[in-house]
C-alpha cells in the first residue's frame, strides 16, 4: 500500500488562513494555465532530512568566484570528502535563482558538472545529479535548458542500478520534459521512450513513481498525440502500466496514481484505444475501481484518502472514454465490462468524495452515463441495487450535475415500460417538479425529456403530474425559446393523453 | 447521499450482472420536438469538462514534497569497507554502498577494469574492445551496434556509429561511453578520444574541462570539421566552450 513517504503541505509556521489563501491563488493560477493549455508542474526532489542535518535551509547566493572555486575543488580536490563538500555547497547555492543564473553563464560550468556526473565517484555523481536537478526545476527556461547536454547521460543511467540515482535522473528528466517542445525534440531521438520502457521493470517503488511522473509529463505534451503516444503504444510500456494498476497486495497507490494519469493522457488522445482494450485495460481498471471503493471504506488515514482520490479520477476517466470504443462493445467478449459491482463501487466512491473532492462527481456521473446509455443490464442493476433514490438526491448539487443525473435517468426510462415502472412513483415526481422550478434551460430541458418518456411509458404518470400542479410548473417556461415546443407538447399530452 | 446498506455487501460479493428487464421502445420516444437519445459521450484531452480534475492533479503534484523528514531514516551501520579487492572505500549506510558498488564495481570489464553504467554498454564494450572474432567479422559486415536502446542500426565502423549517434540521436560528440578502440584501426578513423584511454582508468575519470582544450592535437583537420558542423547547436557544453576533442594531454592522477 501507500508507503506514507509523501507528506502533505508542509506547514512552515503559516496560519491556516494563509495556507488556504495561497492554495486558492495557486488554484486560480492553475486554472488560468489550463485554459491557455499551459498546465505544467515541475517536481522538486529535495532531501529535507539531510538539509536539516546540514544546518538549516538557509540558501546562500553564490557569486562567480565562489562557484568557480567549488567546481575546481570538486574536480581537482585531492581528498574525496573535500570534493564532495564542495559540490554540496554548490548544490545548496543552486537552490537560489540568482546562483543558477550566475552558474549557467559561467563558461564551462555545465561541462564540468556533466563531467562529474559521469565520473566513477559515486557520491560526486549523486551530488552532481542533485545540482542538475535544482537547475532543471527552475522556472527560467534558460536555466532549465542549460541541462540539455546532460540528457543523453541521464537516459543512459536509467538502465543502471542505483535506485536513488535513477529516481533523481527521472525527476530531472521529468522537469526538463515539461520545459519546452524543443527539449522533447532532443529527448525523443535520444531514445527516452525505450529507456523508460526498460526502466519500468525496476522493482523499486520510488523509481516507478518517478518514472510514472516523467512519463505522464511526456504524454501531456501538446504534440503527444502525433509524436509521442504512437511510440509509447508501440513499446512494452502499456503492458507494464496495466500490470502496475492491477489491484492486489502489490498495488502501490503512489505509483498507480502516476500511471493512471499516463493512461488517461493516452486514452483521451484517441490514438489507438482498441489496443489497450485487447490488453485488458477495461477489466483491470474495473477491478481497480472495486479495490478503491473497498479501500476508502476501510481507512481513516487522510493522506491515504487523498491519494485514493487522486487515483479515482483518472481511472474513472479512462473507463468512461474506453467504453465509447467500438472494441468495448463486442458482445460477450472477455474484454467487455459487465460487472454490476462497478456500479456499487462508483456510488460508494461518489458518496465518499462528495465533499472531499467534489470535482469527482460530474466525472463519475459521466461514467455512469456511458455505462447505462446502451446497456439494459446496467440500467436494471441501477434499479435492483436501489440506486435511483441516491441519484435523485444529487439533483440539487449544481446545474452540471443535475443535467447529468437527469440524463442517466433518461437512459433508464427510454428503455421502456418495464424500466419506468421501477422509477415510479417514489421521489421522482416531486423531484422533477422541483427541477422545473429552476431557471437553467439545460436542466429544465432535460427534465422535459424525462417527462415525455414517463408520460409515454408509465400509465398514470401524466395524471399524477396534473394533480401535483404540473401544468403551472410548465407554464413558467412557455416563453423560453429552447423550451417552448417541448413545454407545449407536454401540456397537450398531459391534458389529452 | 444515502446509500442502501446492501450496496457494500454487493461490492464484496461475487461478480455478476442483473438479468436485464425487457426493453420495449415506442417510436414516439425522443421524437420532435423532443430530442433525447441515449448515447455515450467521449471527451478529448483539452475539454473544459476536465478542468477541475486537472487542476486538482496539479495541486497534488505541487503540494507533495518528496522525501519529507517523515521518511524513516536510513539506518546507519558501523562503518565498513568495500569488499572488492583493491577498493578501500568506507561507508556507513547501505544505500551509499549500493550506489558505490554499482557505479564502480558493477558492470566492470574484467579485461580492462572499466566500469559502465549498464550491462548493455558493458556487453558492447567487451565485444568491440576485447573480442578478436568481432574484429574479424567487422572487416566484412556491419558490426557496430547503435548504443541507443531500441535502435537496431548497425555500422561498419565505430566512427559511422558515432556519426549516427550525433546526427540521428542528438548525442554529444564526446559521449563518454562511446570511445572507439585504438589499435588495429587505421589512424584516420581514430578520434583523439581514444588516445590516452589505454591506461587503466583512474577513479576520477571525469570529462576534462580544463583550459588545455583541443588546440594541440594531431587530428587530421578533415575529421574535426566533419563533426563540428554536425553538432547541433543545442549541444553546447557551457556557454561558448570550445567544442573540441580531448587532446593528448596528461591525465591528472587522481585518488
Amino acid at each position: 500500500m501507500w508507503s506514507g513517504r509523501r507528506g502533505l503541505l508542509r506547514s512552515s509556521g503559516c496560519g491556516v488562513e494563509e495556507l488556504r489563501c495561497r492554495r486558492r491563488e495557486r488554484e486560480a493560477a492553475l486554472r488560468k494555465a489550463r485554459r491557455e493549455q499551459q498546465l505544467v508542474s515541475k517536481r522538486l526532489l529535495r532531501d529535507e532530512a539531510t538539509e536539516e542535518a546540514e544546518g538549516g535551509c538557509v540558501v546562500v547566493i553564490l557569486g562567480e568566484a565562489e562557484i568557480q572555486e567549488f567546481l575546481r575543488l570538486a574536480q581537482r580536490g585531492t581528498e574525496e570528502k573535500e570534493r564532495e563538500r564542495a559540490l554540496v555547497s554548490l548544490r545548496r547555492g543552486l537552490q537560489h535563482p540568482e546562483t543558477q543564473q550566475t552558474f549557467i553563464r559561467l563558461e564551462g560550468s555545465i561541462r564540468t558538472l556533466v563531467g562529474l556526473l559521469t565520473s566513477n565517484q559515486a557520491l560526486l555523481q549523486l551530488e552532481a545529479a542533485r545540482c542538475l536537478h535544482e537547475l532543471s526545476h527552475s522556472e527560467q527556461s534558460a536555466v532549465a535548458e542549460a541541462c540539455l547536454p546532460a540528457t543523453s547521460y541521464l537516459l543512459t543511467y536509467l538502465s543502471g542500478h542505483s535506485s536513488d540515482f535513477i529516481e533523481l535522473c527521472l525527476y530531472t528528466l521529468g522537469n526538463l520534459i515539461v520545459e519546452s517542445e524543443a527539449v522533447r525534440r532532443q529527448l525523443l531521438p535520444q531514445g527516452i521512450v525505450p529507456a523508460l520502457a526498460a526502466c519500468i521493470q525496476s522493482p523499486h517503488l520510488t523509481v516507478l513513481e518517478a518514472l510514472g511522473y516523467a512519463l505522464s509529463q511526456l504524454l501531456q505534451a501538446k504534440e503527444a498525440p502525433g509524436k509521442i503516444i504512437p511510440l509509447v503504444l508501440g513499446s512494452t510500456l502499456p503492458q507494464h502500466i496495466l500490470q502496475l494498476l492491477q489491484p492486489g497486495p502489490k498495488l502501490n497507490l503512489g505509483v498507480a496514481v502516476e500511471f493512471a494519469w499516463c493512461l488517461h493522457y493516452i486514452i483521451c488522445s484517441q490514438v489507438n484505444n482498441a489496443l489497450l482494450i485487447t490488453q485488458g485495460a477495461l477489466t483491470t481498471l474495473g477491478l481497480l475501481l472495486l479495490d478503491l471503493a473497498a479501500a476508502v471504506q476501510r481507512t481513516e488515514d487522510a493522506g491515504l484518502e487523498l491519494v485514493c482520490g487522486q487515483l479515482v479520477c483518472p481511472v474513472v476517466r479512462c473507463l468512461s472514454n474506453l467504453l465509447t470504443e467500438a472494441a468495448a462493445e463486442t458482445v460477450g467478449g472477455p474484454m467487455q465490462l459487465r460487472d454490476e459491482r462497478v456500479l456499487a463501487a462508483l456510488f460508494i466512491l461518489l458518496q465518499f468524495f462528495l465533499h472531499k473532492q467534489p470535482s469527482l462527481l460530474p466525472e463519475g456521473l459521466w461514467l455512469l452515463n456511458n455505462l447505462t446509455a446502451n446497456s439494459p443490464s446496467f440500467c436494471t442493476s441501477l434499479i435492483s441495487l436501489d440506486l435511483i433514490e441516491p441519484l435523485l438526491h444529487l439533483l440539487s448539487v449544481s446545474n452540471v450535475v443535475s443535467v447529468l443525473v437527469l440524463t442517466v435517468l433518461c437512459n433508464v426510462a427510454e428503455k421502456g415500460p418495464a424500466y419506468c415502472q421501477h422509477l415510479w412513483p417514489g421521489l421522482l415526481l416531486p423531484t422533477l417538479l422541483d427541477t422545473l422550478a429552476l431557471s437553467d434551460t439545460e436542466v429544465v430541458g432535460q427534465s422535459l425529456e424525462l417527462l415525455q418518456l414517463l408520460f409515454l411509458y408509465q400509465p398514470g404518470a401524466a395524471q399524477a403530474f396534473l394533480q401535483q400542479s404540473g401544468l403551472q410548473a410548465l407554464q413558467r417556461h412557455e416563453e423560453v425559446a429552447q423550451l417552448q415546443d417541448r413545454v407545449h407538447a407536454l401540456q397537450q399530452t398531459a391534458l389529452h393523453g | 447521499m444515502q446509500l442502501p446498506p446492501a450496496l457494500h455487501a454487493r461490492l464484496a460479493g461475487a461478480p455478476g450482472a442483473a438479468a436485464p428487464l425487457p426493453v420495449q421502445r415506442d417510436s414516439l420516444a425522443g421524437n420532435a420536438p423532443f430530442r433525447f437519445a441515449a448515447r455515450q459521450v467521449r471527451f478529448p484531452r483539452e475539454h473544459e469538462f476536465f478542468e477541475d480534475g486537472d487542476v486538482q492533479r496539479h495541486l497534488y503534484l505541487q503540494d507533495v514534497i518528496t522525501q519529507v523528514a517523515a521518511e524513516p531514516e536510513r539506518p546507519r551501520v558501523p562503518e565498513f569497507t568495500c569488499q572488492v579487492a583493491g577498493c578501500c572505500q568506507a561507508f556507513d549506510t547501505l544505500e551509499d554502498y549500493e550506489h558505490h558498488y554499482h557505479t564502480l564495481h558493477g558492470n566492470v570489464c574484467s579485461s580492462c577494469k572499466r566500469a559502465f553504467p549498464s550491462g548493455h554498454l558493458l556487453d558492447t564494450h567487451i565485444q568491440e574492445w576485447h573480442d578478436s572474432l568481432f574484429q574479424i567479422l567487422a572487416e566484412r559486415q556491419d558490426m557496430y551496434q547503435c548504443l541507443v536502446e531500441g535502435c537496431t542500426e548497425k555500422f561498419r565502423t565505430s566512427r559511422d556509429r558515432k556519426e549516427h549517434l550525433v546526427t540521428h540521436h542528438l548525442y554529444p560528440a564526446d559521449f563518454r561511453f562511446d570511445k572507439p578502440r585504438k589499435g588495429r584501426r587505421p589512424a584516420s578513423q581514430v578520434s583523439t578520444e581514444a588516445i590516452g584511454e589505454d591506461r587503466a582508468p583512474s577513479e576520477g575519470d571525469a570529462m576534462e574541462v580544463c583550459s588545455e582544450q583541443a588546440e594541440a592535437h594531431s587530428e587530421p583537420p578533415r575529421e574535426r570539421r566533419v563533426y563540428s558542423h554536425r553538432i547541433p547547436s543545442t549541444v553546447c557544453f557551457g556557454q561558448g566552450a570550445s567544442r573540441g576533442f580531448k587532446s593528448t594531454k596528461k591525465r591528472s592522477k587522481r585518488q
